[in-house]
């Protein structure tokens, strides 16, 4: 089953207008569906992942409910069919 | 917002805070002014600059977002437009090991190369654009520097925020960071050597090592490129061989802490700076806000006041807040970080305020439409 990806309102400007993206190739990892996401909308993981493949400080990715951050980072196992949420954190401007 | 113009003669004050950047607009008579903005509202724009080299009329603001990172946004027309850009322009390879956190410093070069800008960054690097700010790649001289690993962030975090071209020779350049000090290169930026021969490192056991000092802003004039002047964490100097060695000129100043520095437009031994307390008390001496200026190169300072708060001032201006338009009497203005914008019409003798509430002012630069780049 496809992977999706939702994205928030900051970056549509970067996705062509779409909120989510599915992706149909095998993504074992929340790291392997960001890679699959920069093949294919790389202005979106620029603003997500850092210049070292880095999750941005202020950037949370879930899986489901659940913040890698508090899982594995972006080695976190993505089980079939996942719903990967991008989010900006609660800090801001 | 402005309309997309300015005639000739105008004067342009761009504003970067830590909310977004503002554009404050009059004309040469610098009696009124007109705010626009904030552009990029929510980000924090610790660089600006202006460059009409080539036919151009191009603003630069350096933008960060807490979120999202850091990027160079372009705009043509005085701020009614700015470019997006797709990828982020200004990034480090990832060889480096290093990630953009964002940038400090925008300067057009010099008018030998007339579509090169640099931008220093945090952490410290310097970038070189060639294409008008479109694009930008990491000076690989400064990227892999041996001392890189001894480099220690100051309160800003570890930036370069200092950038000086020698106007006439384009093998020499000279930067500043905090911390690390002064380096200079003579060959086109292959390598660079720290030159901070007599600037004193207070908070370190060693007082003058070679390098690890926290210079603040560095300055020179063209008719002089040999002669720089240092606003130092604690000093202030003057080298007149181009950074080789560094003389004390904090001669009258209530304290020789501070982090701005501006050189006069039309004379080379006239320079201002607005002087802190301390480095445990970042505001200015006494509550009395003053900008002090010296006409000769630093052996005595004045006291500039008229029409600034001398009471409860409790302001603090940093590193890059305070400017000089090009003028033939050239204003100078300055911001603070309680979002005050203070501007003197008369090179300083008399001061008024020109804007009030803006969010903590990160960055001032003046600019007079068709009389230069923002150096």
């Amino acid at each position: 089953m496809a992977i999706s990806i939702v994205l928030p309102r900051a970056l549509y400007q970067y996705s062509r207008g779409s909120n989510v993206v599915s992706l149909a190739e095998p993504c074992p990892t929340v790291g392997a569906a960001l890679a699959s996401l920069a093949e294919r909308l790389p202005a979106v993981t620029d603003r997500v992942l850092t210049e070292q493949g880095e999750l941005r400080p202020h950037v949370n990715v879930f899986v489901g409910t659940e913040s890698v951050r508090f899982l594995d980072g972006l080695a976190t196992e993505l089980p079939d069919g996942a719903t990967l949420t991008i989010v900006p954190a609660v800090s801001g401007g | 917002m402005t309309d997309g113009k300015l005639s000739q003669g105008s004067t342009m004050l761009l504003v970067g805070t830590t909310k977004g950047a503002f554009l404050l607009t009059s004309d040469a008579s610098r009696n009124d002014w007109t705010l626009s903005g904030p552009h990029f509202p929510g980000e924090s724009v610790y660089a600006v600059a202006y460059d009409e080299r080539n036919g151009r009329q191009r603003t630069l603001a350096a933008t960060r977002s807490f979120h999202w990172g850091s990027t160079i946004r372009l705009s043509d027309d005085f701020g009614k437009s700015w470019t997006g850009p797709e990828r982020q322009n200004i990034r480090f390879p990832e060889s480096s090991g290093l990630s953009l956190v964002q940038v400090w410093q925008i300067l057009p070069g010099t008018a030998q190369d007339p579509d090169v800008l640099w931008a220093g960054v945090e952490p410290s690097c310097l970038f070189e654009s060639r294409d008008a700010g479109e694009s930008w790649t990491p000076v690989d001289g400064l990227l892999t520097h041996e001392h890189r690993p001894k480099w220690q962030p100051g309160g800003g975090g570890l930036c370069l925020h200092t950038i000086v071209p020698h106007p006439r020779d384009r093998q020499r350049m000279l930067i500043a960071m905090s911390t690390g000090g002064v380096y200079r290169t003579d060959d086109g930026g292959q390598s660079w050597r720290a030159s901070n021969q007599g600037v004193r490192a207070e908070f370190l056991p060693d007082k003058y090592p070679e390098f690890g000092q926290c210079v603040h802003k560095v300055v020179s004039h063209p008719a002089k490129p040999d002669r720089l002047f240092l606003q130092n964490h604690w000093g202030l100097y003057r080298s007149d061989d181009w950074g080789a060695t560094w003389q004390d000129v904090a001669n009258g100043v209530p304290s020789d802490f501070g982090f701005c520095m501006q050189m006069h437009p039309h004379e080379p031994d006239t320079v201002y700076i607005v002087p802190m307390q301390s480095d445990q008390f970042r505001c200015a001496p006494d509550a009395k806000l003053r900008v002090y200026r010296t006409r000769d190169a630093g052996a005595s300072w004045e006291a500039l006041a008229s029409g600034l708060p001398q009471k409860q001032a409790y302001e603090t201006v940093i590193r890059d807040a305070l400017t000089a338009d090009t003028h033939e009497i050239p204003g100078v203005y300055f911001g603070t970080r309680s979002g005050k914008v203070f501007g003197s019409r008369d090179a300083g003798d008399n001061w008024t305020e020109i804007a009030d509430s803006l969010p903590p002012i990160c960055c001032v630069k003046a600019a007079v439409v068709g009389g230069g780049s923002t150096q």
